[in-house]
């Protein structure tokens, strides 16, 4: 929770289109918010935007640890 | 171009959550009407206005069609779909002269990919550039005019919501001839790419436009879209890095989507919501059914008496009462959960709960579907076009009538006071836990259902759940009333029309019968002999009983008795079951005609006295007893009786496979809890 993170790129080419187009490009940093009760789905902080994503989702995209 | 009336077709397009819905409420006001996308259910929202430039003596109309929000010109759900084809499709009515692109000044980079999509596809674009305000506030500049010559179109800063700004805007489109949609090799790489994803028909005209293009990496198309957006980004906004706004919402969001607290607070919402219905609806509930009594009982006495004074005061205006005392209900229902959207809450009701949904094959998103369906199962089937996957869309649309929507509450009241005669004293009495075991368990057949199909529909395509959770805000109160005005005056046309013409088709069914017939009948009571025997007054009333049942409408229950004698129904039960089917609160305009009791509504103490005291012409015991009273209501909360649910959920799935099988498996289910009534009690 609050780790910060920058996006170097998706391995899943329909997840990575989604996110793309709502504004999480590779390069951008994001900052976890929020797991849903039962720790699933989870919310992530972007460019501005709250953005929720599941767990297995979320694996799919390589990000760096700041 | 499409203007040869001389309106200006302006759509708005723009993200979800940009402001786009505000400006539009912003520039119609009050002039909207609702209709739907030809051939579609999705709501669309179009508004004209008269606007006038401010030299010109001449003035103009602009007809504003507000379009679903979308990131991105290549749809990945059905409404996003409806975006794109009202965009490109020429031959439509209403075809845009000019898009309106609401840009979300504190999210640009975002705004600007859709943006430059638009203005690729040979639109003519104009831009809003909103939420300038908050912008300044936090102490950015944005460079209107540099934006403006990048992009090549006009652009202007505004704030919806402040409602500033607006002028300029309503004076640029009350003088601007648009140019005419330009050829364009994106918009044929476009539909190219799209098209043969979309299971709809479109024009001849955009299926040869698709042939011409090439197929686009959408991917890397975006991601150069965004190398220049980038590039260039630092002309426009001085400092462009996203708002520090969001410090409330996070707040907000530590107690609503906590394990404990979030649960309890939905929990808490649902509840004060179903207290809203009932009890602030009572008191104009009340004084509309007074209204619609004394209108009868005036129309009654001041009429020549004779059928067509019967029909007035016995069939139309009880059956229009029937319908507009339902008002102060659907208004509350549909105000509740324009506030739960529009505050931005009801998004996080779908990220609470998605993981409990999903191993029922539906996510998250399907609880907007599922909670408004308690209001109404048409509106609520047609907002699952927000659910991209198809089996859970397909999923949420075959179980939300399962949920007990507005029009069975009057059923559920009438028949309740019939089986449970007494309200004990406390705060649960057994009426209100009946009520509310009624609406827990249609939640759980649609839940179980929901998890049949599942097992049985199979599904390749990969569910997710990628949205944005919106900063919370405080609701827009004239879009919160002008929500339940709209709902109530769509309730009162559509349903109304409906219910109205079964009131009259069943007056006549019930008060005419094969030539011949009545007359044997009053003959045959008219004779000294049984006269004498019955005494006149029990003669009268044993005629009228034997009339009824000879009646077209009679005739037509007991031919469908056979199957509903086992759940202790009988003929006239029968008959309401079929009017039902209309719109299930017919029900109670049937029983009043049926027992002739003259004032149609459910708190008509003459029908709920003549219904208690009737018995099973079979049996002999008493017709509406507990376990039958239950069993029917039993019956209400799972069958499919609703003619416009079946007629959306065809258009929503393109077949009549599903409604079918919702009709069959939803009547077995009927079938079966009226049964088990009959054996447990």
């Amino acid at each position: 929770m609050g780790d910060q993170a920058r996006i170097s790129q998706f391995t899943d080419a329909e997840i990575g289109l989604k996110l793309l187009e709502m504004g999480c490009v590779p390069g951008a940093s994001i900052k976890l918010v929020r797991f849903a009760p039962w720790g699933d789905p989870l919310a992530f902080e972007c460019n501005g935007s709250i953005i929720s994503i599941r767990n297995a989702e979320a694996r799919t995209v390589d990000v760096e640890r700041m | 171009m499409a203007t040869t009336d001389n309106i200006l077709h302006v759509a708005l397009v723009g993200n979800p959550n940009c402001g786009k819905s505000t400006l539009f409420n912003a520039l119609t006001g009050l002039n909207q009407k609702t209709g739907n996308f030809p051939g579609v259910t999705v709501e669309k929202h179009s508004g004209k206005v008269r606007i006038h430039a401010p030299q010109a003596k001449a003035a103009r109309t602009v007809n504003f069609i507000d379009l679903p929000g979308t990131y991105s010109l290549f749809p990945k759900s059905p409404d996003e779909e409806e975006t794109l084809l009202a965009l490109l499709q020429r031959e439509q009515s209403e075809a845009p002269d000019l898009v309106l692109l609401v840009a979300d000044a504190s999210n640009l980079k975002r705004s600007l990919l859709l943006a430059t999509q638009v203005i690729d596809a040979g639109l003519p674009v104009v831009m809003a550039l909103n939420m300038v305000d908050l912008l300044e506030e936090s102490g950015f500049n944005v460079n209107v005019q540099a934006l403006s010559e990048a992009l090549g179109v006009p652009v202007f800063a505004l704030s919806a919501r402040e409602k500033k700004g607006l002028t300029q805007l309503k004076h640029y489109l009350a003088a601007v001839q648009p140019e005419p949609v330009k050829e364009s090799a994106f918009q044929k790489n476009l539909l190219h790419t799209v098209l043969p994803q979309l299971d709809r028909k479109v024009s001849d005209d955009l299926q040869k436009q698709a042939s011409a293009g090439v197929p686009v990496d959408v991917q890397a198309d975006t991601l150069e879209r965004y190398g220049s957006i980038e590039k260039n980004i630092k002309s426009f906004i001085t400092n462009p890095k996203p708002l520090k706004a969001l410090g409330l919402t996070h707040r907000i969001d530590a107690v609503v989507t906590h394990p404990l607290s979030g649960l309890l607070l939905f929990l808490t919402v649902m509840f004060f919501i179903f207290q809203a219905i009932f009890s602030w609806s009572e008191a104009p509930m009340n004084l509309i059914d007074e209204a619609f009594a004394q209108l009868s009982d005036t129309l009654r006495a001041q009429l020549p008496p004779g059928p067509f004074s019967d029909l007035l005061s016995e069939g139309i205006v009880p059956g229009l009462g029937g319908i507009v005392i339902f008002i102060p209900q659907i208004a509350i229902l549909f105000g509740c959960i324009a506030i739960l959207e529009d505050s931005g809450y009801m998004a996080r009701v779908s990220f609470i709960l998605d993981k409990l949904l999903r191993p029922f094959g539906i996510n998250g998103k399907s609880v907007i579907p599922l909670i408004s369906g308690v209001a109404c199962a048409v509106p609520a089937i047609m907002s699952a076009r927000t659910i991209k996957h198809s089996r859970e869309r397909l999923l949420t649309i075959f179980i939300t009538p399962l949920m007990s929507c507005s029009a069975r509450l009057p059923v559920y009241t009438l028949l309740i006071a019939i089986a449970v005669p007494e309200e004990g004293a406390g705060t649960f009495n057994t009426r209100g836990l009946i009520l509310m075991a009624l609406y827990l368990l249609g939640f759980a057949a649609a839940l179980l259902t929901a998890l049949l199909m599942k097992l049985w529909v199979k599904s390749r395509e990969r569910s997710t759940f990628i949205m944005e959770l919106p900063v919370y805000r405080l609701p827009q109160w004239r879009v919160v009333l002008f929500t339940m005005y709209e709902k109530a005056k769509i309730f009162v046309f559509d349903a109304g029309k409906i219910i109205v013409a079964i009131s009259i088709v069943l007056w006549v069914l019930a008060s005419y019968s094969l030539p011949g017939r009545f007359e044997a009948l009053e003959q045959k009571y008219s004779t000294a002999q049984v006269v004498q025997q019955l005494g006149a007054e029990e003669a009268a009333a044993q005629l009228e009983a034997e009339k009824l049942r000879n009646s077209f409408a009679g005739m037509l229950g007991r031919a469908i008795e056979p199957v509903i004698e086992p759940l202790g129904f009988d003929w006239k039960i029968g008959i309401a079951l079929i009017t039902s089917f209309a719109a299930r609160e017919v029900f109670v305009g049937t029983m009043a005609t049926i027992y002739s009791a003259g004032d149609a509504d459910e708190n008509s103490l003459a029908l709920r006295q003549k219904m208690m005291i009737d018995t099973h012409h079979h049996s002999g015991r008493k017709l509406f007893d507990f376990p039958t009273s239950l069993g029917l209501m039993l019956f209400y909360a799972f069958a499919m009786q609703c003619m416009s649910t079946m007629a959306v959920v065809k258009r929503e799935t393109g077949t009549w496979k599903w409604p079918l099988l919702q009709f069959v498996w939803f009547g077995a289910l009927a079938w079966i809890a009226a049964f088990v009534a009959q054996l447990a009690f």
